[in-house]
């Protein structure tokens, strides 16, 4: 029988959430961490921003444009970093075999390090949401309806990243988590986060029109400079997460299935 | 023939595993009888992580098969991987958490009815209840040993793997830690499989040993019979002449 064909337990993605709930809350340096670069980058964007809307830049007079961006970034980047990390905290505690024996199911492991990851993230974005209110007059939360939208579409993306680089891990050890830290920013110039996809030659534009925060960043920009919410960007980046994410799930079973063939699972070091 | 042995907890036929570049496991067959205690024993590179990881699933043996409560490992590990546990010295338990977080969550992955209730009663027995709330990062060995071994027994599990599980202790922890294990399996009927380089910790526990080396199965017996076999006073020797690959005693 296959694994997804087991029944689903809450009660095991429970106890995940709450073994990394536990850990969170031991580490106040942990817990500052979340805040600290969201808070960092926020507020150099958003004084760069100042700058150039002194200017005369209509790009930066625009409504928050590169603040709003920052903000969606981080979005993006500590979603697959939340969920990574709370992966890698298994691998330094050496603690992976005890759940491997466990009856934990994959897709319950998977489920509960989402789960974290939008903990993590909240921690880390609402305070720094706030910031932006009262350093720049940019409120994030008024984007209502459209920020739900763009922020569900990077969250997928964040999971799908995240979960493809704990397949790597899984396979090849801790000599892989370089990925977890870095594979994101490979999106950073191709996404599009800062400039218009125009900006981009045209066979570059061809590869960042196949990544979904793409659309959401180009969304954004449309929403804050030309007061429009573009739901057909919308529709194309939630189709191809569903593609990108069911590519990261058959990618991560596949590198778990190698795992075992290759006795990975029984070391947890580099 | 025992009756035992005619409901095997464990049966491994012609079990095999091959890396890229070596032979870890090498076409071994064993079963192990319910309620039994069972050494494994070998060098380093004989195999017994090897087996061990495939009793568990962790592994996917090259060919050959392994039953385990009667459920194919690793393709039908869900079936049963709540009625087993596992401890070593080399899995740690994650140090940041107190003992009674540790324990909260593998209790709620292994499904444990009660579990507050087990807690305390775990804790009890395994001279813990202290500690409860101290994080596991911060308690000595022997301590530790005892929090991985109330992980293991969090389940009441039916079939209990230990890699090594006094490595590291002093005498008198050690012969503590042993003195539980038998406690639980006349208790319990646990069926135990120790992969131990302590012979006196074999000698003492064990009622079978398997010998191990380079992935096969040198020789399998009751310690008593090994001893009389290989002419030999303890088990140390034993393990010497198997391993240094010394003949046995000729039969008369």
């Amino acid at each position: 029988m296959s694994d997804v064909a087991q029944a689903f337990s809450f009660r095991r993605v429970g106890a995940m959430v709450l073994r990394y709930w536990y850990l969170l809350r031991s580490s106040f340096a942990r817990l500052i961490e979340l805040i600290y670069w969201p808070a960092v980058q926020m507020l150099m964007w958003g004084f760069l921003q100042t700058y150039l809307a002194g200017q005369g830049s209509r790009y930066a007079q625009a409504g928050g444009v590169l603040v709003g961006a920052v903000m969606l970034w981080d979005i993006l980047f500590r979603g697959q970093l939340g969920f990574s990390i709370s992966f890698l905290e298994e691998m330094y505690a050496r603690n992976l075999g005890n759940l491997m024996i466990s009856p934990l199911r994959a897709y319950e492991f998977v489920a509960a390090l989402m789960i974290m990851s939008i903990v993590r993230l909240t921690i880390g974005i609402v305070p720094v949401t706030l910031m932006a209110i009262a350093f720049f007059g940019f409120n994030l939360w008024a984007l209502g309806l459209a920020l739900a939208a763009f922020f569900a579409n990077l969250m997928l993306t964040g999971w799908a990243v995240g979960i493809f680089v704990s397949g790597l891990v899984l396979r090849n050890g801790l000599g892989a988590e370089t990925f977890a830290w870095s594979i994101m920013f490979l999106f950073l110039p191709l996404t599009c986060v800062y400039y218009p996809v125009a900006v981009l030659p045209p066979w570059l534009q061809t590869a960042a029109w196949l990544l979904p925060p793409t659309y959401v960043f180009e969304g954004m920009r449309a929403l804050l400079i030309d007061h429009t919410f573009r739901a057909d960007l919308m529709v194309q980046a939630f189709a191809l997460n569903i593609v990108l994410f069911s590519l990261a799930v058959f990618a991560f079973l596949a590198l778990l299935a190698s795992a075992r063939r290759n006795g990975s699972l029984m070391q947890t070091g580099e | 023939m025992d009756a035992r042995t005619l409901d095997p907890i464990v049966t491994a036929d012609r079990l095999a595993k091959v890396y890229k570049t070596s032979v870890a496991v090498e076409g071994i067959s064993f079963a192990l009888a319910r309620g039994s205690i069972t050494g494994l024993l070998g060098g380093n590179g004989a195999g017994k992580t090897t087996t061990i990881a495939m009793l568990m699933g962790l592994v996917t043996p090259t060919s050959g098969s392994v039953r385990v409560l009667g459920a194919e490992m690793p393709r039908e590990r869900y079936r049963v991987l709540h009625r087993m546990n596992f401890e070593s010295p080399y899995v740690e338990m994650p140090m940041r958490l107190t003992i009674r977080q540790n324990l909260t969550v593998f209790g709620m992955l292994y499904g444990v009815a009660n579990l507050a209730a087990r807690i305390a009663a775990i804790a009890a027995e395994l001279e813990l209840t202290d500690l409860l709330d101290r994080p596991t990062g911060k308690l000595s060995a022997g301590q530790k040993t005892r929090v991985s071994l109330a992980k293991a027994l969090i389940n009441t599990p039916d079939l209990l793997l230990l890699d090594e599980p006094t490595a590291s202790l002093d005498p008198d922890t050690a012969d503590w830690v042993r003195a539980r294990l038998e406690r639980y399996r006349d208790t319990h009927g646990a069926t135990m499989l120790i992969a131990s380089h302590n012979m006196a910790e074999v000698e003492r526990l064990c009622e079978r040993v398997i010998f191990m080396k380079r992935g096969r199965i040198e020789d399998d017996d009751t310690p008593a019979r090994l001893l009389a076999r290989y002419g030999r006073e303890t088990l140390e020797e034993v393990f010497l002449d198997v391993a240094r690959g010394r003949d046995r005693q000729p039969t008369r």
